[in-house]
């Protein structure tokens, strides 16, 4: 069933080719006129005060950690979300349960100073 | 409908569940107690009253299993089953912990690293295990499989401030996520095959196929690497002697039983569970990788300086007899499986234990040398050595004996005859490297530095494993009851 | 011939996928670089998850999927943690400055 691929085979050299005629005709027809600002990093009008890749704090890891392990929890309160009225209140301690070990460990992290920027 | 959270779910999770909820409150107990000694005293106590509950919730469950003549219990359709496997492993693992949180308490005062958060992982890490030995179904034995194993990364680093203890958990997880990897792979090919996640399913589906189909050959692949980088099996072997070796010493004892035990149990849940009927795809690697592991164990132990090196290398050799056993496939076999896993939780835990007596102050104790003339310094503690390294080596009276015993008398009874030759051939070669140690605790010079001191628990856990691997090893009767649940229909 | 998109086009994607991964961690000695390339594995392993949930009709397989992708983030934070706790006691990430271990 070749049929379905078609269209990927013709968009195929055409993504391809696209950017590079783009380019090659635009690097023809412009003026080349460098200037130092010109060829800065564009950081909103304002003179770049650092390398942007630079080495930051680890600090910003936990931050980043904890964010994402809350953040994942969400996943698992979709499923219940879509099964929320078959499941009743079952459903509701269920996912009391599942919130309260989530707080212990919210709460655990808020006491040992996780959420503080020291 | 049916119904979601029955008194037969609750009674099949009860220990578990007890488990999770005193780890919860060991977590947050912490700061309500104000700082000080008598808190972290506290702290412990509380580890061992979930211990001691959890115990008895487990005591219930056998009792009632043993008055109906030992059926299966199964919970949540099937997702959990209590079965006598699932109990001598629980029990195992209860021990295990028990004696881990009693050797604790003065390590972690003399390295300063005393918190709430160590007793909370180590009942999370049993938690985890309670659920692999139990689970039958893939997703429950995954979860249970990561909650272990996560817990044992963070406890393996558990030393911040010391390098040795970050890479050795560094290591240790980079190899352990590769490996819970690959069993995940496994697992998700065994859905594949079947439609189903229930092992019951599974193994229907695999019957169907056969063990010559590629899709088996894979799931077999994938899972055995993985579960035999848990077990530390040679050639998987690498992450084992860095993590003893950096590790804290009473974390390495409980690692190095109870989560080689649980990688045992996985492995007997699949392999002798649904793959059971694809036999000929995992027999022949398991009998390579027992057979490396005898190898690798046994020759690079005979050039280990350092004491907890030296243990891991055996371990290593250790999980190579216990691999046997599933060769010989018979029920001698689990049973010698059983026999061998549970006699090892107290033999190893108590060589580690003395370890432990032998870290105070400066003095690391890891090296050979620190057991130099131990018998003159301290003799209760050489002689209690002399014991657990006679049940490692497999010499009589003590229960490393029978354990060997039942894995040569597996793999005999199962006709083979050359396998059951060469593990006697590396079990006296075996004998070696123990009795390095013991010469040097027995004839070495002795040593100046502070006297060995033991805390409460400390005392407790080395009576009681003493008691019991001298203890089985002369009346093995209720080791072997305990060992025949398994095989029971 | 080509043939439509199916279980097995999946099934081989993921092997890939997994074989990639397992060369990464294996050889690549940074370890951000090897906490990426578990995570390839571990979404090669969603991917014959969902395929499979696709091509059997069962649903269990997308729940599995659910806790895979947080097994990921749990070991991601794990790993990270371990890094940083490295990180403080040495200013390296590089696998290969992690030496005082050695057999």
């Amino acid at each position: 069933m070749p049929d379905g691929y078609l269209p990927i085979f013709v968009f195929l050299p055409v993504a391809i080719l696209f950017p590079v005629v783009t380019l090659f005709v635009a690097k023809l027809v412009r003026p080349s006129q460098p200037t130092p600002s010109k060829l800065g990093a564009y950081e909103c009008g304002i003179e770049p005060a650092s390398n942007s890749r630079g080495r930051y704090t680890v600090r910003y890891y936990i931050v980043a950690i904890l964010f994402v392990v809350f953040d994942v929890e969400t996943v698992f309160l979709y499923p219940w979300a879509v099964r929320y009225k078959q499941l009743g209140w079952f459903g509701v301690a269920e996912v009391a349960v599942f919130l309260a070990i989530l707080i212990v460990g919210y709460v655990w992290a808020y006491k040992k100073g996780a959420f503080e920027w020291v | 409908m049916t119904a979601f959270y029955t008194g037969t779910d609750h009674f099949a999770v009860l220990p578990a569940l007890l488990l999770a909820l005193f780890g919860c409150a060991v977590l947050l107990f912490e700061f309500v107690l104000p700082v000080g000694m008598a808190s972290r005293r506290a702290l412990a106590a509380l580890t061992l009253a979930g211990e001691g509950f959890t115990a008895y919730s487990l005591y219930r469950q056998h009792s009632y299993l043993s008055s109906q003549g030992w059926p299966a219990l199964t919970a949540f359709q099937g997702a959990v089953t209590i079965d006598g496997l699932a109990l001598a492993f629980n029990w195992m693992f209860l021990a295990a912990a028990g004696l881990a949180a009693l050797i604790s308490y003065r390590y972690l005062e003399t390295e300063g690293e005393h918190s709430g958060e160590y007793y909370g992982l180590l009942l999370f890490a049993q938690f985890g295990m309670f659920f692999l030995a139990s689970g039958t179904d893939l997703i429950v034995q995954f979860t249970g499989l990561e909650t272990m194993a996560l817990s044992f990364y963070v406890l393996v680093g558990f030393l911040r401030g010391r390098r040795r203890s970050n890479e050795a958990a560094l290591k240790y997880f980079v190899l352990g996520v590769l490996s819970s990897g690959l069993i995940l792979y496994g697992f998700s090919v065994l859905y594949g095959i079947s439609g189903s996640t229930k092992l019951s399913a599974v193994a229907g589906a695999v019957a169907g196929r056969g063990a010559g189909d590629p899709l088996i050959w894979l799931a077999v692949a994938t899972l055995g690497a993985g579960l035999f980088f848990k077990i530390a099996a040679a050639p998987f072997h690498m992450w084992a002697p860095d993590a003893y070796d950096g590790g804290p010493t009473p974390v390495v004892a409980y690692l190095s039983v109870a989560s080689k035990a649980a990688a045992f149990v996985l492995l007997l849940r699949l392999f002798l569970g649904p793959l059971a009927a694809a036999r000929e795809a995992w027999q022949g690697l398991t009998v390579m990788v027992a057979l490396a592991s005898l190898a690798v164990g046994t020759i690079a132990a005979l050039s280990q300086d350092n004491v907890k090196r030296l243990l891991a290398y055996s371990s290593i050799a250790h999980g190579g007899y216990v691999l046997l056993g599933l060769v010989a496939g018979n029920a001698r076999g689990l049973q010698g499986i059983v026999v061998y896993l549970l006699t090892y939780v107290f033999m190893n835990t108590g060589a580690f234990l003395v370890l432990v007596l032998l870290r105070r102050g400066e003095a690391e104790g890891n090296h050979i040398d620190d057991l130099s003339g131990l018998m003159r310094r301290s003799p209760a503690a050489a002689v209690l050595m002399l014991l657990f390294l006679l049940s490692l080596g497999g010499l009589p009276p003590s229960s490393g004996f029978i354990a060997k015993y039942y894995i040569f008398l597996a793999l005999v009874e199962s006709g083979h005859y050359a396998l059951a030759a060469v593990g006697a051939i590396f079990a006296a070669a075996g004998l070696y490297y123990y009795f390095r140690l013991v010469k040097t605790m027995f004839g070495g010079r002795e040593l100046a530095g502070e006297p060995l001191a033991a805390s409460m628990g400390t005392r407790v856990a080395m009576v009681s494993t003493a008691v019991v691997t001298l203890g089985l090893g002369l009346y093995p009767e209720p080791l072997l009851q305990l060992a025949l649940l398994p095989v029971k229909p | 011939m080509l043939h439509p998109v199916g279980t097995g086009h999946y099934l081989v994607l993921s092997l890939a996928l997994l074989l990639v991964g397992i060369l990464g961690v294996l050889t690549r000695r940074n370890l951000v670089i090897v906490l990426m390339s578990v995570e390839l594995i571990l979404n090669a392993v969603n991917i014959n998850l969902i395929a499979f949930s696709k091509h059997t009709g069962n649903l269990a397989g997308q729940v599995f999927a659910i806790f895979v992708i947080t097994l990921a983030v749990a070991e991601a934070a794990v790993g990270l943690g371990l890094l940083i706790a490295l990180f403080r006691n040495r200013e390296t990430t590089s696998a290969d400055e992690v030496n005082l271990l050695r057999w």
